[in-house]
């Protein structure tokens, strides 16, 4: 099964069926709605993107959402000037991020470590605080970048009569709201997971990962690392703002609030509880994350009274209190916990525990082949 | 130029603030080695610390007056703060003074608050890689911001400051400048007071014995160890000190900017960009990017600037930041080999 798995072609089948059937078996889970669904998709591929970075280089970005926004702003102006087709959005998406990407990264790469993070960061909330200030006129400041009916969209009006209302967003034509828009992310992820996998095994991604390891004997060697990281770095930029991009097609709405650096740590966060430097860990961090922001956003009093009931009375008012913070409005404090443990204990991620419990039951078999990507997490010093 | 010297006041007391907080992390780094993104929330555990004593005190008693009337025909109802009540006048002297008095009630919860963060959580990160330090410490700031909120509320709590200070000060006058130089008298007290913090934390660590064996131990703690000084204990007191001057400045802070939950963050990510200019791991290279970003910060918002280039107040701090890591790669004073390698 697993030598099957490592080969290219099975990998993708297997990949592409688990997406694609992500309705029938996120049902039980109560999770098959297409809003989350397509959100599950559009957050790994964040995840995804940032994990080739942070993953294989281990230099630690704390502005990646920056990308996130771009990407978004600029498929929002695709729509309006241009045309709703959303394929021109996710080429202006992904374009636009990566010149930013391109520039940031030229810039901060000159350092490694903390430095790198904190130029990052720095560059993230100047994006942040000139879309909500001085770029008005392109973001829209606070409100954030929406349609309207006097939008230009030339290519559209020169092939059709604008119908009544706000237009929405198509693919030739098929509207890409509900679960045909899911279906058109998933296509968008999957093709992310094969180019990331062609990444990870090709030497590129090895050199990658020996700057990780070794950034100075890298040097010694004969390589020149700064090329390589900054293609890391732009790549991983590019996937942020194609992530940013599907969100401004599944709702073409496109705010600064999307590029502050809670956003930037939320993608950490994913990459992280997933497993750093596997391939689909940072997938299932996302996934996670998503499923239960939903599941516990949603939760109130009522419903923890409802939960509790088979305690007896007055355990159950300490429960729901306790339990209260956690939930609805608190939801992030269970964020931050689940990020402290995760930390703490399984610095691996759940790939990790779950390389931990195939090892305890599978005896030997269940030890990975050697050209597994190594989870550890290093600092690019 | 009297516009000019304005701005220069107006940036000191951010400055001191900044240069508070980026003095306890620049401490924490350069004694534990760990990188503290739960900063900030210490910051903002101390102003909530005025917050809470303020409501302490201003819990209130409530009487009916069966003399008087309101339009309904019922007593009217007086309420006094149970501390005017008991103390008279000296209750409300108190009242009145209750964000300088909370310092008194900070100081030890703040030094709670740190030594168990350290020898509860940071301890177990000295050998763990910076990155995964940055992590766990963020999510324990989610965790305190979050508590908080739930306690506090959403909304900002505003503090007001001693009537006596509550005006502004001529200083323009005192100088023999313009009258047009008037200043909050708060603000030239929060100066002050970060003044004498930052003059106290160097000279508790250059003047004492105990600071010359926690500064041997930043140049090499293995060494000090060997000569039989516990300096685990020792870093863990300058945790607690740390936690402390973050705690006093957020306390100080509460009549300039009401807190909220997420202050600490916002001071957060402005301190971390303060250290790094000033040099990871050196005290007085954090003070001074403190002041000189806070300072700068203040120029770039005046008009006469903004009208040149618009949105410049807005990323200074993070423009100069870059500039200066990418021409002094050390900071402004930054020693070697910190942090590299």
């Amino acid at each position: 099964m697993k030598q099957m798995l490592s080969r290219e072609p099975f990998a993708l089948l297997a990949f592409s069926l688990v997406i694609l059937t992500m309705p029938i078996w996120l049902a039980p889970l109560g999770a098959n709605y297409p809003d989350l669904l397509q959100k599950f998709t559009i957050y790994a591929i964040f995840a995804m993107g940032f994990n080739i970075l942070f993953g294989l280089t281990g230099y630690l970005s704390f502005g990646h959402a920056a990308f996130l926004g771009i990407g978004s702003y600029a498929a929002v102006w695709s729509f309006k000037l241009f045309t709703m087709n959303v394929l021109p959005a996710l080429f202006f998406g992904v374009a636009f991020s990566g010149l930013f990407a391109l520039l940031i990264g030229f810039i901060s790469l000159r350092r490694s470590g903390i430095y790198f993070s904190i130029l990052t960061l720095a560059f993230a909330q100047m994006c942040y605080n000139l879309a909500y200030s001085v770029l008005t006129p392109i973001t829209n400041g606070e409100t954030g970048l929406q349609l309207t009916l006097q939008d230009p969209r030339i290519i559209d009006r020169a092939l059709a009569e604008p119908g009544k209302g706000l237009p929405s967003t198509e693919l030739f034509g098929l509207s890409m709201s509900g679960y045909s828009g899911f279906y058109f992310c998933a296509v968008v992820l999957i093709v992310c997971f094969f180019i990331s996998r062609r990444i990870f095994y090709s030497p590129f991604g090895l050199t990658l990962r020996g700057i990780k390891s070794n950034q100075s004997r890298m040097n010694y060697t004969g390589f020149n690392t700064r090329p390589y990281t900054l293609t890391a770095f732009v790549i991983s930029g590019m996937f942020a703002g194609l992530a940013g991009s599907l969100l401004a097609v599944t709702d073409p709405l496109a705010g600064a609030e999307r590029m502050q650096w809670t956003a930037s740590g939320e993608v950490v966060l994913m990459t992280i509880l997933g497993g750093v430097g596997t391939l689909i860990g940072p997938m299932l961090g996302a996934w996670i994350i998503k499923y239960f922001e939903n599941i516990f956003s949603a939760f109130n009093p009522e419903t923890l009274q409802s939960f509790f009931s088979f305690l007896p009375e007055g355990l159950r008012t300490v429960a729901v209190d306790v339990s209260s913070l956690f939930v609805g409005e608190g939801w992030h404090l269970t964020l931050g916990v689940l990020f402290m443990l995760i930390v703490i204990f399984l610095p691996g991620g759940v790939m990790e525990g779950w390389r931990r419990i195939t090892r305890r039951f599978g005896g030997g078999s269940g030890t990975k082949p050697a050209s597994s990507p190594n989870a550890a997490v290093q600092p690019a010093e | 130029m009297d516009a000019i010297f304005l701005q220069f006041l107006n940036g000191l007391d951010k400055g001191g603030a900044y240069a508070l907080i980026a003095l306890g992390l620049t401490l924490v780094f350069g004694t534990l080695g760990v990188v503290n993104f739960a900063h900030g929330a210490l910051f903002m555990l101390g102003a909530f610390c005025a917050v809470t004593f303020n409501k302490f005190l201003s819990y209130e008693l409530v009487v009916l007056d069966e003399t008087k009337k309101t339009a309904w025909g019922t007593a009217v109802e007086i309420r006094t703060p149970y501390i005017e009540a008991w103390f008279g006048d000296f209750g409300t002297q108190i009242l009145n003074y209750s964000v300088p008095i909370s310092i008194l009630v900070a100081i030890p919860v703040m030094l709670l608050i740190g030594v168990s963060m350290e020898r509860g959580l940071i301890k177990h990160f000295y050998k763990r890689p910076h990155a995964d330090q940055i992590l766990v410490t963020f999510g324990l700031a989610i965790v305190i911001q979050e508590v908080i909120k739930h306690y506090f509320g959403a909304n900002p709590i505003p503090q007001s400051a001693p009537d006596i200070v509550s005006g502004s000060a001529n200083i323009g006058a005192w100088l023999g400048l313009s009258d047009n130089i008037v200043y909050p008298w708060w603000r030239l007290v929060y100066f002050g007071f970060s003044a004498l913090i930052i003059g106290a934390v160097f000279a508790f660590l250059q003047f004492t014995t105990y600071g010359m064996v926690v500064r041997a131990g930043m140049r090499d703690s293995e060494t000090v160890g060997m000569l039989g000084i516990n300096i685990e204990r020792r870093f863990t007191v300058v945790f607690g000190i740390a936690a402390v001057v973050a705690g006093l400045a957020g306390v100080m802070y509460t009549p300039i900017l009401p807190p909220d939950f997420h202050m600490g963050m916002d001071f957060l990510v402005l301190s971390f960009v303060v250290v790094v200019v000033g040099g990871m791991g050196s005290l007085s290279g954090a003070v001074l990017a403190g002041f000189l970003l806070g300072i700068l910060q203040s120029f770039a918002s005046m008009n006469e600037i903004t009208s040149i280039f618009p949105g410049i107040d807005q990323i200074i701090i993070y423009l100069v930041a870059v500039v200066i890591l990418l021409t002094m790669p050390r900071g402004l004073m930054g020693r070697e080999g910190v942090m590299e390698e």
